[in-house]
């Protein structure tokens, strides 16, 4: 079982509206264990539905979704959302909590000891880089956005799962604070051997940040694959979308030439 | 100054501790009674459109119900419903003064807390509720952990409207035979006692802030998550509940009551009886302001043990008889009646309080009006006034049968602004009672019955059943009987009426207690 994949979509779907709306259409996709994929599509696409399929946030119509080998319909669906991470846009979190009791959310619903949970709580502040002492009493609306975002990241990991789900985590956030976040989370997820998949609009965030991207279009997985088996593709939809970081790389190569390049 | 060092607001504040008790406890075992229901119906209702609209379209609809009848409503409901539990279960309970009046007002605060927490509930972010899901919340922890922490602030705003309401409103429950801050203001309607309407109002007011800040206190506790705040807010209100239950321990509970309806007669005769009952060491209390349809059963049930009605209100209202009889016979009668139902009718005091049409003396004269019958040719031409139940009862239909009387207009009015209306020429006729002490301050003229239409009312002491055979209780009564004439009684009702310390029910029963006492 180890050596399968662990997050499998099998030939899925799934409508909305009375099937007037088709959300996802026949998808097939693995993630393999400790792979970060990227699934890259516009609004419509169908990208959010896919990624909560796996911890059953959406059931699928058809098909089938096995995560650690397991089929989600025989899983417990509150169970399985506690041991997958899941990262909302914009942070997701609770307005009334203090940073610390966000973090702590997931092992307090699995009933951790107090003392457990603080200790935890404390580490993981440490992980994604903010003062514990400073933070964790705080309110979220106390907070910056990207610091927002680390707690959420934080809190996605509490329960030390070894799945993570970003519902496009960076996207509202200024590109600095974007791009190092985005860099620390690729840090966490290679040090934690963490297996994660990630939804953006944004190609260029998911060529620098994922080992491999799938591009979702009208409900239909178009392609997957690394940067670089993307590029071959022959897909129009997917060419243009691969179009604009091309551009910028060679515009900004021509822009900011570096003597003895890296 | 000189408006604080009338005496009355001494009398006033001697009563505070007992009404100001009585109307904490009702008010916020009603509020308490209300959330319970309200708050777990709300939140079953928020995801379930049809719920939420039958919820909130009853809750509007009770609403509407003014006060007052919907306190008095629920006082026959529990009758019926005591009756049926004692026949069915072989208990029954009293419907008298508390209980209806915690259902009542409880069932008045469900509208603001239902759409309070229904609307703060529905504002929670979607996207917050969706998080809770992620990180694995279930559908009951997200309510308590999530939704209802951040609807807290809406909520908590829904029920201190709530609590301003019901603590207004419980004011009216003096006539189903609650005891409360509303025994100041109906009190002092009756007896024109200007200061204790000032007083009930302003106590209630204050009460209502009082409530309101310290729940406010708990909100923003709640809200800032500071424990102190809610602790201090919690420990008021909980403060003002044990202030109010040292005195209610502390009082003797197994006195007689003297109850009294809602008029200065009533409040003056039920103060004699207590001041009597007392002197002869019966420790008695009075329950003043009771409606008229609620003292009868009141004395049924025990929940007072003696008043003064009227031979025929009990004849018709109670019996519902529409015959009129002469007035030995209807006595013997009632009797009989009574004694069936175990309650006692001691003997009559002496005067009767009598329906009849009144108008000004000078302007009869005028007229040459002495008699009803002389009356009949005018009144198409003439408009009257009465009591708010005169022209629904039986003898209103018998007098116009009997003379063919037709008035141009007929209009319904405060007891105590019809004699002023007569007598200032607003209206021309109105139909007051003999006792009035009115008649004798405007000099009006009582017009004659000689087709004998009009019933006789003659005041009778009434016993409950469980007094049946007090006889130190008897004993303490029987030297009212047959002792108070209609001029006494005139002049005592006139001395209520004034509007100084002299006119209090205790200072007038022990005026006419001297009276016919020296006779």
């Amino acid at each position: 079982m180890s050596h399968g994949p662990l997050i499998a979509y099998t030939n899925v779907g799934k409508t909305f509206a009375n099937g007037d709306v088709v959300a996802v259409d026949d998808v097939t996709l693995e993630v393999a264990e400790g792979e970060f994929l990227a699934i890259v599509g516009g609004s419509g696409s169908g990208k959010t539905t896919l990624l909560r399929l796996a911890n059953r946030l959406i059931e699928a119509d058809s098909g089938r979704v096995t995560v650690e080998g397991e089929d989600v319909r025989n899983v417990d669906p509150i169970l399985l959302r506690r041991r997958i991470g899941y990262v909302f846009q914009s942070g997701g979190l609770f307005p009334h909590l203090a940073v610390g009791a966000n973090i702590g959310i997931t092992p307090k619903l699995l009933g951790w000891p107090a003392a457990e949970i603080a200790a935890r709580v404390d580490e993981l502040l440490e992980l994604v880089q903010l003062d514990r002492a400073q933070y964790r009493e705080r309110l979220p609306s106390e907070l910056s956005g990207g610091q927002r975002q680390r707690v959420g990241v934080a809190r996605a990991l509490a329960a030390r799962p070894r799945i993570v789900l970003m519902d496009e985590p960076f996207g509202a956030l200024d590109p600095l604070t974007r791009d190092a976040l985005g860099d620390d989370f690729r840090e966490l997820h290679r040090r934690l051997g963490l297996t994660t998949v990630m939804i953006t609009h944004d190609m260029t965030e998911a060529l620098l940040l994922a080992d491999r991207v799938a591009v979702m279009h009208g409900g239909r997985l178009l392609a997957q694959g690394t940067p670089a088996e993307l590029s071959g593709s022959s897909d129009p939809y997917v060419e243009k979308l691969l179009h604009t970081p091309r551009r910028q790389a060679e515009r900004l190569g021509k822009l900011l030439p570096r003597d003895g390049a890296a | 100054m000189s408006l604080f060092s009338d005496p009355r607001w001494t009398e006033a504040l001697a009563h505070l501790p007992d009404y100001l008790g009585n109307h904490v406890r009702v008010s916020l075992a009603a509020l308490a009674l209300g959330l319970i229901v309200s708050l777990p119906l709300a939140i079953l209702a928020r995801n379930r459109p049809v719920l939420r609209g039958a919820l909130l379209g009853f809750a509007s609809i009770v609403q509407t119900v003014p006060g007052l009848a919907l306190l008095a409503l629920f006082y026959p409901l529990l009758l019926v419903l005591a009756a049926l539990t004692l026949s069915w279960f072989g208990f029954d309970f009293s419907a008298f003064g508390f209980l209806p009046a915690v259902l009542a007002l409880a069932l008045y605060s469900m509208l603001p807390v239902l759409r309070n927490t229904i609307t703060g509930l529905s504002g929670v972010d979607p996207a917050l509720t969706e998080a809770a899901q992620g990180v694995g919340m279930t559908e009951r922890q997200s309510l308590f952990m999530v939704e209802l922490p951040l609807a807290l602030p809406v909520m908590m705003a829904g029920i201190r409207t709530a609590a301003v309401w019901v603590i207004g409103t419980a004011t009216l429950s003096t006539p189903i035979g609650q005891t409360s801050l509303g025994n100041y203001i109906f009190a002092g309607l009756q007896t024109q006692n200007w200061v204790f309407v000032v007083f009930g109002c302003l106590a209630a007011a204050a009460l209502a802030l009082a409530v309101d800040q310290l729940l406010a206190l708990i909100e923003n506790g709640l809200r800032h998550r500071s424990r102190l705040r809610t602790a201090l807010g919690g420990a008021g209100i909980a403060a003002l509940v044990a202030a109010t239950l040292v005195p209610a321990m502390a009082r003797s509970a197994s006195g007689y009551v003297v109850g009294a309806k809602t008029f200065a007669e009533q409040y003056v005769l039920a103060a004699l009886i207590a001041q009597r009952l007392n002197a002869d060491g019966l420790y008695a209390t009075t329950r003043a302001g009771l409606g008229s349809s609620v003292i009868f059963d009141a004395l049924k049930a025990g929940d007072i043990d003696v008043y003064v009605d009227y031979s025929g209100t009990l004849w018709a209202n109670q019996f519902h008889h529409t015959d009129v009889r002469p007035r030995e016979e209807l006595l013997a009668d009632l009797n009989s009646i009574l004694a069936k139902q175990d309650i006692t009718l001691l003997g009559e005091l002496g005067f009767a309080n009598a329906y009849a049409l009144i108008m000004p003396k000078q302007r009869a004269e005028q007229l040459g009006i002495r008699t009803i019958a002389d009356l009949a040719a005018r009144a198409p031409s003439m408009s009257i006034a009465g009591d708010y139940e005169f022209f629904s009862r039986p003898e209103w239909a018998g007098i116009k049968q009997d003379y063919g009387l037709s008035f141009r207009t007929q209009r319904q009015m405060q007891p105590d602004f019809m004699y002023a209306a007569v007598a200032s020429g607003e209206v021309d006729v109105i139909a007051g009672y003999t006792s009035d002490g009115l008649i004798a301050k405007y000099d009006l003229a009582v017009l004659d019955d000689p087709r004998h239409a009009i019933p006789p009312y003659d005041a009778v002491m009434l016993l409950a059943p469980k007094r049946k055979d007090d006889t130190r209780l008897r004993a303490a009564l029987q030297p009212l009987l047959g002792r108070i004439d209609i001029a006494a009684m005139r002049e005592a009702n006139l001395r209520a009426a004034g509007n100084d310390a002299s006119s209090s029910p205790d200072a007038v029963a022990r005026w006419l207690w001297e009276k016919i006492g020296k006779k």
